[in-house]
């Protein structure tokens, strides 16, 4: 880790998840290392292993009992972190939809990876997207930057006293967590005023107010904790916009749920998530230079998904494409899906079109997305039909 | 018998449980198919039953050492009692036939 200057440092996204997890110095750390994700355990552990964070470190000997050692931790009232990626967090997608529907505010990194098999080490988002009905929030960074940013934002978030819900904070695998790039860095001190002391709710440590966690619960009463966990979730959106004001008013940054590039005058709109986002970008200042308006929705809050903000956004453009980068074999994808649904009860609906792309890392080239604007405005994509953008016939 | 449901505004969050020893206000009665019968007259109290009873439906008048029969809002018919019993007290008879007596 190499200083430029005072609070600014060269990062890798795995470092700047670090980085965050440490000036957070969470209570209690579970964690496995995996393919992408590995260099966050690593520096975290080095931290742990320095007297440098207070926190409890479990080693663990697979996801399952990562996460499963964290609700644990987080029922016994801790502040608890852990990160994975792909084959580790479908390992623990059982206890992944406990942690939400027991309440407990853990906070995870997930570094997006696709899931075998074939086996691949490399980006897409069908890990995370395979879980995106677990109940827990999902935030997607597009580079090192929101990696660091989005991790006080979820813990905030996720330790609301009217929320109390887990907290993914994605990013590209290889793309965004080994590539480096400058990132602000808070001051310890802020950081520490920032996220607070954490006050659960109802800890199974207390023992002056015993407690039962993860009770049986049957047709009687099942569906009524299901009832508030969707308020809980509903909730989560609604002081979203809050939250990510005050990491604001620390970093001098915004993080609306959906962030806009050159949008406002665009016919044609490119809408996408995480690093290709960034790519986008450059692909629409070459473009824009050339007169022509193109422009990008990039979506930072994922679940809960923010339809009004999007279908208000989208009302009255030309055509939109939809770069999704995982699929849903038999069905449209989930970015594609969701903007469909905030979109069908608009009188001036947008022309809509699926395209897949980035599969166990595929690179997205500047030429890609510019064939994708080329594409729109040749009117040359079927609404029905993905389009796989970067696969060779 | 059953309680009157609560909606979801109006409990615990999660599922948990924050008040202690509740587990009195869920009457597990409902769930019986099969009642057992117990016959007073061979009964040596040895309370067998009440150690072994999964959901402590077994009463006993603690004072004078004595079983005093079983609380049917609890006693989900498990047979257990039945089974132990060394004295053979209980008959496990059908709640069906029970009503149609
Ligand atoms: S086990 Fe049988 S004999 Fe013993 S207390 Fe119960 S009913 Fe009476
Ligand atoms: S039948 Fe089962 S639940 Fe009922 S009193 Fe006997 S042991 Fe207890």
């Amino acid at each position: 880790m190499s200083t430029i200057q005072k609070n600014k440092l060269s990062l890798t996204g795995n470092q700047a998840a670090a980085e965050a997890m440490r000036q957070i110095d969470p209570d209690v750390v579970a964690a496995y290392p995996i393919t992408p994700q590995t260099e966050i355990v690593m520096a975290f552990s080095q931290f742990h292993a320095d007297g440098k964070v207070n926190t409890e470190m479990i080693r663990v000997e697979s996801e399952h009992s990562a996460m499963s050692a964290c609700i644990g931790s987080a029922s016994a009232g801790a502040r608890t972190m852990t990160a994975t990626s792909s084959q580790g967090l479908a390992l623990m997608h059982e206890m992944v939809f406990i942690a939400a529907s027991l309440r407990l505010p853990i906070v995870m990194p997930v570094v997006n990876r696709a899931l075998s098999g074939p086996i691949n080490i490399h980006c897409d988002h069908s890990d995370t997207m395979a879980e995106r009905d677990s109940g827990w929030i999902q935030i997607f960074a597009e580079n090192p930057q929101e990696v660091y940013d989005h991790m006080f934002l979820a813990m905030k978030l996720a330790e609301h006293p009217d929320v109390q819900l887990p907290v993914m904070v994605n990013q590209d695998g290889f793309i965004t967590s080994h590539g480096v790039e400058i990132v602000d860095v808070l001051e310890d001190k802020a950081v520490k005023d920032f996220v607070g002391e954490y006050k659960p709710k109802t800890p199974l440590l207390d023992l002056k107010h015993p407690v039962t966690m993860g009770a049986l619960d049957l047709y009687d009463y099942y569906f009524e904790h299901k009832r508030q966990q969707a308020e809980a979730v509903k909730r989560a959106f609604g002081l979203f916009d809050k939250v990510a004001g005050d990491v604001s008013k620390l970093t001098g940054r915004k993080y609306p749920m959906v962030e806009t590039y050159q949008f406002d005058d665009a016919d044609y709109v490119i809408v996408t998530m995480s690093s290709a986002a960034g790519t986008t970008k450059f692909v629409i200042d070459s473009l824009r230079a050339q007169g022509t308006k193109v422009g990008l929705l990039k979506i930072r809050l994922f679940r809960p998904f923010p339809y009004k903000i999007i279908s208000g956004l989208l009302k009255g453009k030309k055509g939109v494409a939809v770069l999704d980068r995982s699929a849903s074999f038999g069905a449209f994808s989930p970015v594609y899906t969701e903007i469909m649904n905030s979109c069908y009860y608009l009188d001036a609906r947008p022309n809509i079109y699926p395209v897949v792309f980035g599969l166990g890392g595929r690179d997205l080239t500047p030429k890609l997305i510019e064939s994708v604007y080329t594409g729109l405005i040749g009117n040359k994509f079927k609404t029905d039909q993905i389009e796989y953008l970067g696969v060779r016939e | 018998m059953a309680a009157k449901l609560k909606g979801w505004k109006e409990i615990p969050e999660a599922g948990t449980i924050v008040e202690p020893g509740n587990a009195r206000n869920y009457k597990t009665g409902g769930w019986r198919s099969d009642r057992p019968v117990w016959n007073k007259e061979t009964c040596i109290h040895c309370f067998f039953c009440w150690i072994w009873c999964p959901d402590m439906a077994v009463q006993v008048d603690q004072a004078n050492k004595k079983m005093t029969g079983i609380n049917l809002e609890y006693c989900k018919g498990c047979g257990v009692c039945a089974e132990v019993c060394p004295k053979k007290c209980f008959t496990m008879k059908n709640e069906k036939e029970l009503t149609n007596e």
